[in-house]
């Protein structure tokens, strides 16, 4: 039990301070490598909370694709970091009134809340006894949800298509193949017959 | 043994975090779309944190969802990043008024 509390206290410390530092670090190479290292942290915190699926599928997902995205469209850019700092101090004090006032809204909320007692008086899904959480999330997902999950599926798609409209460009000067010319060539438009004199040049 | 209150605690300080990310890091684009990716995470853990203590299962599936909103809104944001750059040079998010079509 005391294992799980000092493993909690690890990993939501660490988890609050890449936090911080990828909102303040200099570099945003460094941002994102601080991001990794609370997308890591913040997957121990759901297998703590016994969701193994979502914490693999946050370290798929977020690191191996979003973070790595990320990484690549900064050092691919080359922009001027320090230009883009200027007016941080000043931006400060209204973000951190801000940020300070939703903190105080946030923990009375949670304040008030625990001064009741929730419950749930009928679960949609009860969490099964004795059966894996992959499997347990398999049976709801592709059954009841089926359809909010090829939604998803339809969202992904839509990005997908959407990012590769957007950066694609023609290029000119580029030959490139186009299929439907080539099936539509026919020999006759395309080749010629000549009975060609002896001792005479070729005419091309 | 840990109660709720602290997953819910960590889940708002990093919401806060992110939107006061949003608002020191006015300039620089990308960081704002990593305090996005912060404020969502703190959503995920939410969602969690409640699902694993209430005994109900929905609670995971959508943050299944909320990671796959999560995971085109970067990709869509990182292309729009990609061409603004393409055109201005930069990626100073003060002039994208200037921004047309």
């Amino acid at each position: 039990m005391t294992v799980q509390v000092l493993a909690f206290y690890l990993f939501a410390s660490i988890v609050v301070a890449s936090a911080v530092m990828v909102i303040l670090a200099r570099n945003p190479v460094h941002s994102v490598l601080w991001l990794i290292l609370a997308f890591f942290n913040a997957a121990g915190l759901m297998v703590l909370l016994g969701a193994e699926f979502v914490a693999m599928l946050l370290v798929i997902v977020y690191v191996g694709a979003v973070a790595v995205l990320f990484l690549f469209v900064v050092m691919m850019l080359d922009i001027d970091f320090a230009e883009l700092r200027a007016g941080f101090v000043s931006y400060f004090p209204l973000g951190g009134a801000i940020a300070l006032i939703l903190l105080v809204e946030l923990v009375l909320g949670i304040a008030i809340w625990q001064a009741g007692e929730i419950t749930l008086a009928q679960r949609v899904a009860p969490t099964p006894e004795d059966v894996p959480n992959i499997e347990a999330i398999g049976q709801i997902l592709y059954s009841r949800y089926i359809f909010l999950f090829e939604a998803a599926g339809l969202i992904l798609l839509v990005a997908m298509i959407g990012a590769i409209v957007l950066t694609h460009r023609a290029r000119g000067g580029v030959r490139s193949q186009d299929i439907g010319k080539q099936v539509r060539r026919r020999p006759q438009d395309a080749v010629r017959n000549i009975d060609q004199p002896v001792g005479k040049g070729v005419e091309l | 043994m840990i109660g709720l209150g602290h997953y819910v605690v960590v889940s708002a300080i990093l919401f806060v975090l992110g939107v006061l990310g949003i608002f020191i890091n006015r300039k620089n684009i990308i960081v704002i779309l990593m305090a996005i990716e912060l404020i969502l995470l703190a959503v995920n853990i939410n969602l969690v944190a409640f699902s694993a203590y209430l005994g109900d299962l929905v609670g995971q599936v959508f943050a299944m969802f909320v990671l796959t909103v999560a995971a085109g809104e970067a990709a869509i944001g990182l292309a729009i990043l990609v061409i603004y750059f393409r055109q201005r040079g930069t990626i100073a998010v003060d002039d994208v008024n200037q921004m047309k079509g």
